[in-house]
């Protein structure tokens, strides 16, 4: 009987990449960075989206093969050519996007690749006794024998860091772990990765969050367009400095918001109720209202109805109940097209799904809506590609897009730029209302600040904008009211003067608010 | 006249004529559950009831026959992962591809090497001692005097049942069907699992021409099969990727078959031609109404690439 079986903690002392090279067809993804961490300690992999840490993390994990450089594991050389090698050798990942099998039970996902200790036969009473065991001791609270489908995100994370724990990971990549987490659950992550420390266990810490790597790391490596810049003790460092180590020019942290005067109730929402993709309630009676001049943020962990919502809201999902206007107007179960007429822009969370067509040039995208409007086509017609391209051209100068022209596919722009070109194809209608759901999720520090800037341009014009973020510091910076939302309803309003951090996470995990200030 | 109809005579021939089918699926079922879509079935099939027949003609070993069956299946069931799994072709045309290479392959070879079809000895039937004495509803004829191949085939299900859902390696090949990168990032090698079981897949599909051309009707000849692996393939589906659904699904059909097979030799007057079409209008309407709650591998017909 090995049921009680300890778990074998290997131990890593110091492990050290030196020179690391990766080329991927006309990019250099990561160039030659050395990078280190010991046992015991925390240390930040900071960077933007594409700056090369998730590429420098997978080859460390045995995904990818470096080109050049070498991982010295305690001193000698290693050999990490797939993950199998990476998990012998004490090296664990939590991934970014999960890499747990939803069909499958937690037990059955642990069990997964490993030897079975009753030979060629399943051990999942064995493997759950034992998970139960490390569940305790990290107070990583989890049910072995749920399959995963069922598990909430935050219950995933869980169960994928236990599995790396329960592998004897000794050395463990977390790939941007506080992203779909609330700031409650963040707490937790970090009293986990506390314990962990003091068990002795190295962490790298993958974010693009500056707050995250002054809480909880020891040391901070920053990565610019696949370079290291520097590595720092994190007691040296400041949000202002390790900003500007990304970027590579100082950034505008706090917006400036000056007062504006509320116009019209320009959108109108009361007792909407809709079903999701899976045919549940996905909103359960949404009332809210978005006047002329004012951001109204919706805060939430995704998936409680959020994308329900701005579907709703611009015609792409009908209704099962309740009314919503558009400038006065009932809108309730009209047509994308007649919304969208009504001067409604929408910045669609799925941008490459939803919101533009990646095979088509920046020019075709620009005009994805107008394209049988004058001037871009005569008569409704015939297309005049020569005010398209002058159109663009203009949207492409104003909005900074970085492009080589028009006629570029849209698919060869970073994710920042694809971003701003949609924004641009939305603001140049000059509308009342706009939805923007995820603005700036994936897209880079500097895209990042521009496109904020933009919004409350837009706020300054006397447009109503309904921001949906699941980025609490965005919600933050830009909301003059926030609305949470949880499993389909709006669970309370706050202002944003007044309004904590602290409060509206507990309000994302579902804590209804006492003194409720509408 | 009904019961002449449902004779035990009936029910025997029918899990009789489910051999095949039950071979090829459950060997299909092991490639779909790790997400490999072999149209091939039918093409293996052709070439392991020929080679089985063959060898059992010139050497009158039925061991030597099956192995025969085994070899060809399992190097037809290699060149389609090598080309589906290592090439990421697109598995329903590789698929045709490996069909219409046994299909041909198998027709050249007969003409080459036999040329007018001879009968075959072939399995002899085996009948279970005291079991198939039993007279309670015709039980012994019905499940216990059939050859040998016929117990294999339905000693397969359980033991498929219990390597998919007991087993580490069934394990792996639920998790590659499902989310090849998380089996990948747990250290399976996604292709080295699709290989295998691609491979089992050959040899059973092999197995079943054998149970074919040596075992059921003891001959060879043109196109044999007759589209019998595509229903196959079918059975899968219709079985939900579970070995006791394909069961069903291969004896839900062969009972049909026997059926009409019965329905004709009774002379009863239905027209022949619609008398033979109606097992596979049968399979395609429980298709269309078998339950739509699946354990589907979401991974099926993906070829898995880790990138860098």
């Amino acid at each position: 009987m090995t049921t009680q079986a300890a778990i074998t903690l290997k131990r890593i002392n110091e492990m050290r990449m030196i020179g690391i090279v990766k080329r991927f067809p006309g990019v250099l993804a990561v160039d030659h960075v050395d990078f280190d961490v010991r046992s015991g300690e925390i240390h930040a992999l900071l960077g933007e989206n594409g700056a090369g840490k998730s590429t420098l993390m997978k080859m460390l994990y045995g995904l990818y093969q470096p080109d050049e450089g070498t991982v010295m594991l305690d001193g000698t050389p290693a050999r990490v050519r797939s993950p199998h090698d990476a998990i012998q050798s004490g090296i664990g990942m939590v991934h970014q996007h999960f890499m747990l099998v939803p069909s499958l039970t937690v037990a059955e996902n642990v069990a997964l690749g490993m030897k079975s200790s009753r030979g060629w036969r399943l051990d999942l009473k064995g493997v759950a006794s034992r998970l139960r065991q490390l569940s305790e001791q990290y107070h990583l609270k989890v049910d072995p024998d749920v399959p995963i489908w069922q598990l909430a995100v935050g219950e995933q994370q869980r169960v994928e860091i236990l599995r790396a724990l329960y592998k004897g990971a000794a050395l463990l990549i977390l790939d941007e772990p506080t992203a779909v987490l609330t700031p409650g659950e963040v707490d937790e992550l970090f009293w986990v990765l506390r314990q962990m420390k003091t068990d002795g266990i190295a962490t790298i810490f993958i974010t693009h969050k500056l707050h995250e790597v002054l809480a909880i790391t020891d040391r901070v490596t920053v990565l610019r367009d696949g370079r290291r810049v520097d590595t720092i003790p994190t007691h040296d460092a400041t949000r202002g400095r390790l900003a500007e180590m990304m970027v590579g020019r100082p950034v505008v942290l706090e917006y400036q918001r000056d007062k504006t005067h509320l116009h019209a109730e320009h959108l109108r929402l009361k007792d909407v109720k809709a079903l999701n993709e899976r045919g549940e309630q996905g909103l359960k009676g949404v009332s809210l209202s978005v006047c002329g001049g004012e951001i109204v943020g919706i805060a939430g962990v995704s998936g409680n109805g959020q994308r329900e919502l701005a579907q709703v809201i611009t015609g792409l999902r009908p209704t099962q109940g309740g009314t919503i206007q558009v400038n006065g107007r009932d809108v309730t179960g009209k047509s994308a097209t007649f919304v969208h007429n009504l001067g409604v822009a929408y910045i669609p969370e799925e941008r490459m799904v939803d919101g533009a067509i990646k095979e088509f040039t920046c020019a075709e995208n620009f005009i994805l809506q107008d394209h049988a409007a004058s001037p871009f086509a005569r008569g409704g017609v015939l297309m005049n590609y020569g005010a398209v391209d002058r159109a663009c051209r203009e949207a492409i100068q104003r909005y900074e897009i970085k492009t080589p022209g028009p006629d570029t596919p849209l698919k060869n722009l970073s994710g920042g730029n694809i971003q701003k070109l949609i924004l641009a194809r939305e603001l140049s209608r000059k509308p009342g209302l706009l939805i923007a759901a995820q603005p700036t999720r994936g897209v880079d520090i500097r895209a990042t600040e521009y496109i904020h800037l933009r919004l409350l341009e837009e706020r300054a014009r006397g447009t109503a904008v309904l921001l949906i973020s699941e980025d609490l510091d965005e919600i933050m910076a830009l909301s003059d009211r926030i609305a949470v939302m949880y499993e389909g309803c709006i669970i309370g309003v706050v202002s944003r003067e007044g309004a904590t951090v602290r409060q509206i996470g507990a309000m994302m995990a579902g804590a209804v608010l006492e003194s409720e200030n509408v | 006249m009904i019961e002449s109809i449902l004779a035990p005579s009936v029910f025997a021939s029918a899990i009789r004529l489910a051999t095949p089918y039950v071979f090829a699926s459950v060997g299909e079922m092991f490639g779909q559950r790790s997400g490999v879509l072999n149209l091939g079935v039918d093409g293996i099939m052709l070439m392991g009831a020929f080679f089985s027949y063959y060898v059992a003609l010139l050497t009158g070993n039925l061991l030597l026959a099956l192995l025969a069956a085994v070899l060809v299946g399992a190097l037809m069931g290699l060149a389609m992962a090598f080309i589906s799994v290592t090439l990421k072709a697109e598995q329903g045309i590789s698929g045709i591809g490996v069909y219409l290479f046994g299909l041909g392959m198998s027709e050249l070879l007969f003409q080459k090497l036999v040329g007018t079809p001879r009968s075959v000895d072939g399995f002899p039937r085996v009948a279970i001692p005291i079991l198939s004495d039993i007279q309670f509803l015709s039980l012994g004829e019905i499940f216990f005097n059939h050859n040998l191949l016929v117990y294999v085939a339905f000693a397969l299900i359980p033991i498929a049942a219990f390597i998919l859902n007991r087993t580490p390696f069934g394990l792996m090949i639920r998790a590659v069907g499902q989310h090849p990168e998380a089996a990948d990032a747990m250290g399976v090698s996604v292709v080295r699992v699709r290989y295998i079981t691609v491979i089992i897949g050959g040899i059973l599909a092999g197995v079943a021409g054998a149970s074919l051309s040596t075992a059921l009707l003891k001959v060879f000849q043109q196109n044999l099969t007759s589209g019998l692996g595509f229903i196959a393939v079918a059975l899968v589906y219709f079985g939900r990727w579970r070995p006791f659904g394909v069961l069903a699904g291969a004896l839900l059909f062969s009972f049909v078959n026997a059926l009409q097979l019965q329905i004709s030799a009774l002379g009863i007057d239905v027209p022949s031609e619609f008398a033979v079409m109606a097992p596979y209008v049968i399979t395609i309407i429980a298709l269309v109404f078998a339950s739509k709650q699946t354990e589907k591998p979401t991974a099926l017909t993906k070829p898995f690439d880790r990138g860098g």
